[in-house]
């Protein structure tokens, strides 16, 4: 799994161009904010999934957003979500969405 | 001294060299040379993340071993459910990620200089380090449990080549039924904290398939652990009768123990014989940060919590189950997690910009205590200006109840645990 995917490349590039005058560093911004990263030590590198962990890879913002809220409120089955997604406030929660819906 | 990070150095600069523009902070940039001592679930990961979020910064990860035997799922081992090969990692996929791997001791840092010293004599300098060295046993912190003693009671608290963890399952192989497993449990801080209890219920489960009449005795410098309820619940349902927990408070502590005449002896005096000992002894931070002048006085090294920056050296960030991360648990998701925010607080410091935000170091630990039967804690913490803090009214453990109302609960969350060993194993290592 690399950040390379198509959706995330064309990302970069437009940040390269839009930014490279004062700061091509930004370039690497593109890689997940940091309240996102610890995803992966469930759902995998980049929300890939795995086992019987879903796939969040790609998911839909909003659809994201509800169902941390349905999570967040015992109104959806859960093992653990519940209880993670009590611990997320919803800035937080929206730039997860933001980023998982980016990546394909 | 010999520069192990020209080569690297000059291809970073090459690379560089054709990006565009700002001089100032592309020189910060092409000239930084992240190091990282230990190639477990923290330096592993930290490596890997640096080099994904920060292409064009030379990372150099220096681990003695050519691959590495994970602490979690070495339980399922002793239950005779998962083979050494399948709990090792190798560390092509860093490698084929353009970390240079330097596969021999780090054997003392020089702050000041900035260099780490090889066992090989040479030197290794850095920008910013990243230590992540693990933990260290206190031998005969417990009186006769020194290295010796290891080859008759194994700790296997540190895989090292998996030798422990192996000598342990061909113990309990060779137990006749009816014999005693003895554990010694010690007090916190201390590497993953249900641990203890998960090998106890994975040695359980063992024994109730191949050696019904055995019992477990297991002594406990505590009075209370991780996930206590639901690994009393899981033991009452299904080993009932094997298991006997005998907390601090009832003259749990092992302060001595005997490996020739196979004895542990508890605070007050009394001597259980035992046939299968495992002793988990107390521990601190590994050798190298004691010997960097890095660990205070619990033997474990403070921490800015926003940085993972040593307080008592600049440059040098701590992460994994050397720091002291209370409330943290010494967990290798904690690691992994934290990994992360070390390496963007490095990079930040590097280019001149002020630490990253405050962000959410999560944790879940899953253990295993039956087939099919899976329990989890998670904790969610932020940092606060000198520890870390909980975050309130969220995380904890699975829910408590009968397993004819939890079945389903426990087969997902043991699915869930075999699923989230994947992941952190590939969010180290690939």
């Amino acid at each position: 799994m690399t950040f390379s995917t198509p959706a995330v490349s064309g990302t970069a590039l437009a940040l390269v161009l839009s930014m490279a005058p004062c700061s091509p560093l930004r370039a690497e911004a593109v890689t997940a904010p940091a309240i996102a990263l610890s995803c992966a030590g469930c759902h995998g590198p980049q929300g890939a999934g795995e086992g019987s962990v879903p796939r969040i890879a790609g998911y839909d913002r909003q659809a994201f957003v509800q169902t941390w809220s349905a999570f967040r409120a015992n109104e959806r089955p859960a093992t653990i979500m519940n209880r993670i997604a009590r611990g997320f406030t919803d800035a937080e929660v929206a730039q997860m969405a933001d980023y998982f819906a980016s990546v394909r | 001294m010999t520069n192990l990070t020209r080569r690297t150095f000059g291809l970073a600069t090459t690379a560089a060299g054709l990006a565009l523009a700002a001089p100032s902070v592309l020189h910060a940039q092409t000239s930084a040379r992240l190091v990282v001592i230990g190639g477990g679930f923290g330096g592993a990961s930290a490596a890997r993340y640096a080099r994904m979020a920060f292409p064009r910064l030379a990372v150099t990860l220096i681990e003695p071993q050519t691959s590495f035997v994970t602490c979690p799922y070495g339980n399922l081992l002793l239950a005779g459910e998962r083979t050494l090969p399948q709990i090792t990692h190798s560390y092509e996929g860093l490698k084929a990620r353009g970390v240079r791997l330097v596969h021999d001791w780090a054997e003392a840092i020089d702050a000041t200089a900035r260099t780490v010293r090889l066992r090989n004599g040479q030197n290794v300098p850095y920008d910013k380090l990243i230590l992540s060295p693990g933990i260290a046993i206190r031998w005969n912190a417990i009186e006769g449990y020194g290295e010796a003693a290891a080859e008759t009671f194994p700790h296997a608290w540190i895989p090292g080549t998996g030798a422990q963890t192996a000598l342990l399952r061909r113990q309990l192989e060779a137990l006749p039924d009816g014999g005693v497993v003895g554990f010694a449990i010690p007090p916190n801080p201390f590497r993953c904290p249900p641990g203890p209890y998960e090998r106890i219920s994975m040695v359980a489960s063992y024994l109730k398939a191949h050696k019904p009449r055995a019992k477990i005795l297991a002594l406990d410098a505590k009075d209370a652990f991780s996930k206590q309820g639901l690994f009393q619940d899981a033991w009452n349902e299904l080993y009932p009768g094997m298991i006997e927990w005998v907390p601090l408070n009832k003259d749990g502590k092992v302060t001595r123990v005997d490996a020739r005449e196979k004895q542990f002896e508890t605070e007050l005096g009394s001597r259980h014989r035992i046939d299968v000992g495992n002793v988990i002894p107390p521990q601190s931070a590994a050798k190298i940060a004691i010997d960097a002048g890095l660990t205070n006085e619990t033997g474990w090294v403070p921490v800015n919590p926003l940085t993972f920056e040593a307080t008592r050296a600049r440059d040098i960030h701590v992460i994994g189950d050397a720091n002291i991360g209370q409330p943290m648990p010494k967990s290798g998701y904690i690691a992994n997690s934290t990994s992360k925010v070390a390496v963007a607080a490095a990079v930040a410091a590097l280019e001149g910009r002020p630490a990253p935000a405050p962000t959410v170091y999560f944790n879940t630990c899953y253990s295993h205590v039956g087939p099919e039967y899976g329990i989890s804690v998670v904790g969610i913490f932020r940092p606060g200006e000198t520890a870390f803090v909980e975050t309130a009214n969220a995380g904890g453990v699975s829910p408590r109840g009968p397993l004819a109302e939890q079945r389903e609960h426990r087969r997902l969350e043991a699915l869930h645990a075999d699923a989230w060993y994947g992941a952190i194993t590939k969010d180290a290592f690939s």
